[in-house]
């Protein structure tokens, strides 16, 4: 029995007298490292990182000969916490981003250089935290644009209201609003009003609710009903009013049905099923899909198809227009969306805004031109002053 | 392989084929189905809301790090419901305009970044072929979208090379997103053969 005890006693004093040789080994180590690092003379430039909300500090470091084949983990200390942010990265990349920290809060970093068994540790950065900034300086180029973009826009609302008369070309899809309406209304058979899956940030989602105003008042003045099943809440509200809006202006606000205005799901095959249905059942004689459309686009265009609605679609979205060009019987291309509801109402107001919009095209086709003339001339024939002025030009965009 | 014995698979075979009916027609099989897909979706997203936003955006920094500032945009999202008070329901107006204002104001940079972009990436830099071809298909298409000028003349024929590149682009479009539909109905008849009916391995 003792010598059971006196073997069982060696035993423990061996494992902890081996842990203290390892500890101690790994001490040794890391000072040396330490001691290697500070001579090797790497350091840790942290700092808040300009132009955000605050949110994240940017970490930068040169890498020396010395740390080449080394993988490295940054660390941040906050009070008694030590967390590691990255984990072996290529300290070849030079900076990190820690885009997980408080606005206002004090930290600490450090980062560790392992290779095999080596590990190397720089010193504790200085305490530094994240402010957040009202201005990002780096969009300042797109502020210039706003001002002159907005200043154009101001400059024909104003002819506009002075009363010059401006011209907006032919869109075939919005002379077949009427045509669709007075379609429905002969067959008796509800309007569908689809919005897409869009949220009510989304610009398409706007223009779809500006040309959803439109087509109710018509929906309004032939006395029929209009559906219009939502995506998103907020969508569905907004859709509420303009419809409402509508039927008001068109002097029908006792026709208005606020519960054809209604929310299906806010999910997107969840959504196409409950409208495929809904189409099934109520048979719409004319189907508007406009606003922000996805992968359900052509579930919800198929459909309508196969209950011979009038079909007018528009959406931003390229990936989904050739569905809407395939299926549907009218499709309006990207910006002819938002020019739809200029070309319904002709307000002055909007009709300058085109105008505005159309100058700004034009001011982009000819630096177009000038840059192709610029790169042909400065690449293609190696003029050295015609390949500066392109680099300008680039350079300035 | 053997047919599947487990409940979870049949169920997912059965409302596979529900959905598929309606290729037929709309049926009961389908109109199950699709009460099912509605109801569900509608109690996760609630679910997926409360949690996300209600505990995580309101509740947590309200009571445990009494950041007041959240009761500016709960107030905003409570004056929603306000809609359901016949008299008051204008007050809605407040937040939904808050919500339209910001996200025009929010994506106005980022669409102007994205339009210098498109500018910068059209200059050809290299003189191929291909980069003249893109530059024609810009400006051309760029001139079938001038809505206050009419389509007619020299502008008439540039809009017809225009929509040609449209059109083009769509094409291409269409084809590479139905492989990508194929793909997926592949996905769900290889689940039926395989999974449920043991059919292929």
């Amino acid at each position: 029995m003792k010598r059971h005890l006196l073997l069982f006693l060696c035993m423990i004093s061996i494992s902890v007298f081996s842990q203290e040789l390892i500890d101690s080994t790994n001490v040794a180590l890391i000072d040396t490292a330490i001691t290697e690092m500070q001579h090797s003379g790497i350091v840790l430039n942290v700092c808040d990182t300009p132009n955000d909300d605050g949110t994240s500090i940017t970490i930068k470091w040169d890498i020396n000969d010395s740390l080449k084949g080394y993988l490295m983990d940054i660390h941040r200390i906050h009070g008694e916490c030590d967390t590691a942010i990255a984990l072996d990265m290529n300290p070849e990349k030079g900076i990190h981003t820690d885009n997980m920290v408080h606005g206002g809060t004090n930290y600490m970093y450090y980062a560790l250089f392992k290779k095999d068994d080596i590990v190397k540790k720089t010193d504790n950065s200085l305490p530094v935290k994240a402010i957040g900034q009202w201005f990002n300086k780096e969009r300042f180029d797109s502020f210039i644009v706003l001002l002159l973009i907005a200043g154009a826009f101001a400059w024909f609302i104003y002819l506009a209201k002075k009363g010059k008369s401006f011209y907006i070309r032919k869109i075939a899809g919005l002379d077949a609003v009427e045509e669709a309406v007075g379609r429905s209304t002969e067959m008796g058979k509800p309007i569908m009003y689809l919005l897409g899956i869009g949220y009510v940030t989304d610009i398409p989602t706007i223009a779809g609710l500006t040309i959803l105003g439109r087509v109710a008042k018509k929906a309004a003045e032939y006395d029929t009903r209009i559906m219009v099943p939502s995506y998103d809440p907020v969508v569905m509200t907004t859709a509420q009013e303009v419809v409402k809006e509508a039927f008001t202006e068109a002097g029908r606000p006792d026709a208005y049905r606020k519960e054809d205005t209604m929310y299906i799901t806010q999910d997107q095959f969840g959504y196409a099923a409950g409208v495929d249905g809904m189409m099934m059942r109520e048979k719409p004689g004319a189907i508007f899909l406009q606003g922000l459309f996805f992968a359900e686009s052509l579930i919800l265009a198929e459909t309508g198809y196969s209950i011979g609605a009038i079909q007018i679609a528009g959406t931003t979205e390229t990936a989904q227009l050739p569905f809407f060009v395939a299926a549907c019987d009218y499709t309006l291309i990207g910006e002819e969306m938002m020019a739809a509801s200029v070309y319904l109402e002709r307000e002055p107001l909007m009709l300058g805004s085109i105008v505005a919009e159309d100058l700004i095209k034009i001011i982009i086709v000819f630096v177009l031109i000038i840059g192709f003339i610029l790169g042909l001339l400065g690449h293609g024939f190696k003029i050295g002053f015609f390949t500066d002025m392109f680099e300008w030009l680039v350079r300035i965009i | 392989m053997a047919i599947s014995t487990s409940i979870w698979i049949w169920i997912a075979a059965l409302l596979t084929l529900s959905i598929y009916s309606f290729l037929y027609k709309d049926n009961p099989f389908y109109k199950f189905s699709e009460k099912i897909l509605v109801g569900i979706s509608i109690g996760y997203t609630v679910s997926i809301y409360f949690h996300n936003t209600i505990i995580a955006k309101v509740w947590n920094p309200l009571v445990h790090d009494h950041n007041f500032l959240v009761i500016v945009p709960l107030i905003l999202g409570l004056l929603m419901f306000s809609r359901l008070f016949k008299g008051k329901a204008y007050l809605s107006r407040i937040p939904i305009a808050f919500v339209v204002g910001t996200g025009c104001g929010m994506s106005i940079p980022s669409s102007f970044e994205n339009l210098f972009k498109q500018v910068q990436g059209t200059m050809p830099q290299v003189f191929t072929i291909g980069n003249i071809i893109i530059l024609i298909g810009v400006l051309s298409t760029l001139i079938y979208f001038f809505f206050s000028v009419e389509h007619k003349g020299i502008i008439g024929k540039v809009t017809r090379v225009g929509i040609t590149f449209i059109m083009i682009g769509f094409g291409a479009a269409f084809g590479a997103t139905i492989m990508a539909r194929i793909s997926l109905f592949i996905g769900r008849i290889q689940f039926l053969l395989g999974d449920w009916l043991g059919i292929i391995s």
